[in-house]
């Protein structure tokens, strides 16, 4: 009977198997929930949500907003706003320690150090007050025990690896004084201080200008490929994952409803979710794009999650069995899960 | 940012003009100094004599026009009341004031700001429903009272420390603490506030994600960013300290400017008067720069100008 049970539900089997942290990625992400308590009641922010990131690995996070993908990374960096959410279950191992029952003096010694972390307003994520140098002295004084002249040194090399033009005069100057993109050169320079293992880029380009989005992404891809790191590339653009990433989740109200290496994903959707978001993606090619195609509704609030699939009442193909239960994250093909209770039928469509 | 000091400082002598105008118009209206310098018996040639003394017989705008010619040579007149240049009675006084009210100030800034960060650190906990209650209460609470209450319990009762006057630095505690208390509430609820709505600010996040403890990015990333209000609001009290400290002086018996203010005033010492509010109304200017100064010190954004 068990046999049987495996047989005809592999999926089951690698499910139970996967409760498990694996020991050789650089991070394992297992059953993580993260609760919010506002002034409007408790609510799951993230539910449950499990993966991996290998080293030196890419690996796209994509959502809307409130999807639940930059509570994930800060819930990772352990940076949640400690009077208003906290990590409710699961584990995050990094590079063989679980992080979420560690002291914050330990934590102390991983942000910054071995997980660098950047974040989508270069404007508001500097302080106005101190220079360029200053901010970037800071990280490598704390962590490498750098003196003054040295941690000088070491911070003009960093710009210029970002390749900030006039990296000298940079140090002196305050963030008010640098564009937009020179300030999130800046940002990549301070995480990338100590050479992280893991760098966590949360929306990285939302909020520059296209031109600079491009310059931006491919400084990263090349500093990427220059160091190795792994990255998590938490982004509602659809085409920087394309152009950067290894593998690809797609978040939806807290949970991961699909997951599969990028070209996959991109040549086979499996979740409707993840057709919408590819079909609402604006072509190139096209001269004059026909008006795109809206995922209808909105994001499920989440004071007022419905029964069932998260995504149900926005679905086309909803039936009784999603307003009835959530669906399970199974394995549809090699590295390919999603949470669909009609992933057969849209896979064979 | 010298040359802004520079154009500050030009502006300074327009805003004495307008004070020592204001102080000239509502000195003459309150009445006649000579009546109040002269006895009943005195007789009407030394009544003329000390009115021509005073110019007092000229038309108003000439007795204004001999006002600033005097002003501007330092030249407040003799005091009534000691009988030597006004000025100098007030420049004799002056080094107490400032004594006290420095003092004063560095207490409620010290202790204002440290209450202020415990209780944006631990907000909406004991120790900040604690602090922020009292603060609120003391927002309502004369100062002047509290400076009677303190000297029933330390001076009369406890005996520890002396009741009024000058002295040693034991004599400085009382009058100081009290005068502290007309600003230490405001900074405690502005610093809480100030620090509390700086938290929020993503470079704190970002901060914290270099590695940096939790303490030092609330002293050396939150604190001097909310330090701006702080001292905004500081300039803007800087007369409530002055008229805080004509009280506290009062009540302590200290010898200084708004002590000898206060009895200028009900002796209708005209030139001491004159020469007090001036002298600070130069002490609110130069704060207010100073004030402005710092803040384009703490914040480049507002050097560009």
């Amino acid at each position: 009977m068990a046999d049987d049970i495996a047989t005809s539900h592999p999926s089951r089997v690698v499910a139970l198997a996967e409760a498990a942290t694996d020991a050789r990625a650089l991070l394992s992400v297992r059953d993580l929930t993260v609760e919010f308590q506002t002034g409007q009641g408790r609510f799951e922010a993230v539910h449950r949500v499990g993966f991996d990131v290998a080293k030196g690995q890419v690996l796209g996070v994509v959502g809307e907003s409130g999807s639940g993908k930059s509570v994930t990374a800060l819930a990772l960096m352990r940076l949640l706003p400690d009077h208003a959410a906290r990590i409710s279950g699961g584990r995050i191992v990094f590079d063989g320690s679980d992080i979420v029952p560690m002291r914050e003096a330990e934590m102390c010694r991983i942000r910054g150090r071995r997980i660098g972390m950047i974040f989508q307003d270069p404007t508001t994520s500097l302080n106005p007050i101190f220079t360029i140098g200053h901010q970037l002295r800071e990280g490598l004084r704390v962590h490498l025990g750098l003196g003054r002249a040295a941690a000088n040194r070491r911070a003009e090399e960093l710009l210029n690896l970002v390749r900030l033009p006039s990296a000298r005069a940079a140090l002196d100057k305050y963030p008010h004084e640098l564009s937009g993109g020179m300030r999130q050169r800046v940002m990549i320079a301070m995480a990338l201080a100590c050479e992280p293992q893991l760098l966590i880029a949360d929306e990285p380009t939302t909020a520059l200008d296209v031109t600079t989005q491009a310059q931006i992404l491919e400084l990263l891809r090349d500093l990427q490929q220059q160091m190795g790191m792994a990255i998590m590339l938490i982004t509602h653009d659809l085409g920087v994952v394309a152009e950067f990433a290894d593998a690809v989740q797609v978040m939806y109200a807290g949970r991961i409803v699909e997951r599969a290496p990028v070209s996959r994903l991109f040549a086979n959707p499996a979740h409707p979710y993840t057709q919408g978001l590819l079909y609402s993606m604006p072509a190139l090619e096209e001269e004059d794009p026909p008006v795109l195609p809206a995922i209808p509704g909105m994001v499920a609030s989440p004071f007022a999650m419905p029964m069932g699939c998260p995504f149900h009442p926005r679905c086309a193909l909803a039936s009784d069995v999603c307003r009835a239960a959530v669906p399970p994250l199974n394995p549809i093909a090699h590295a390919h899960s999603a949470a669909c209770w009609h992933v057969d039928a849209m896979m064979a469509a | 940012m010298l040359a802004y000091a520079a154009r500050r400082l030009m502006l300074l002598p327009i805003s004495l003009f307008l004070v020592a105008l204001v102080t000239f118009v509502v000195l003459r209206l309150t009445g006649n100094p000579v009546d109040i310098f002269l006895d009943v018996t005195s007789t009407p040639e030394q009544v003329a004599a000390l009115t021509e003394k005073l110019h007092l017989d000229e038309p108003i705008p000439i007795q204004f026009l001999i006002f600033l010619r005097d002003l501007a040579q330092g030249d407040f007149g003799v005091s009534l009341q000691f009988n030597e240049p006004a000025l100098s009675t007030v420049f004799q006084r002056l080094g107490g004031t400032l004594q006290l009210a420095g003092t004063g100030l560095l207490i409620a800034i010290v202790v204002g700001v440290i209450l202020g960060l415990v209780c944006a650190v631990w907000r909406d906990r004991f120790a900040d429903l604690a602090i922020s209650s009292v603060a609120v209460a003391g927002q309502s609470m004369p100062s002047f009272w509290l400076g009677i209450l303190l000297i029933q319990l330390f001076a009369l009762k406890l005996g520890w420390l002396p009741t009024s006057g000058a002295g040693g630095w034991r004599h400085m505690i009382l009058p100081a603490v009290t005068l502290a208390t007309f600003l230490l509430p405001n900074i405690i609820l502005i610093t809480r506030a100030s620090v509390l709505e700086m938290s929020g600010e993503q470079f704190v996040i970002a901060a914290r994600a270099k590695g940096l403890s939790r303490l030092r990015v609330l002293l050396t990333h939150v604190l001097p960013v909310s330090l701006n209000p702080l001292l905004s609001f500081l300039g803007i009290q800087i007369g409530t300290l002055m008229g805080g400290s004509i009280i506290t002086e009062t009540i302590f018996a200290w010898p200084g400017v708004g002590r000898l203010m206060l009895t200028s005033i009900s002796n209708r010492d005209v030139p001491v008067v004159e020469a007090g509010v001036l002298v600070i109304a130069v002490g609110i200017v130069l704060t207010n720069l100073a004030v402005d100064l710092l803040q384009m010190l703490i914040d480049p954004r507002i050097r560009r100008h």
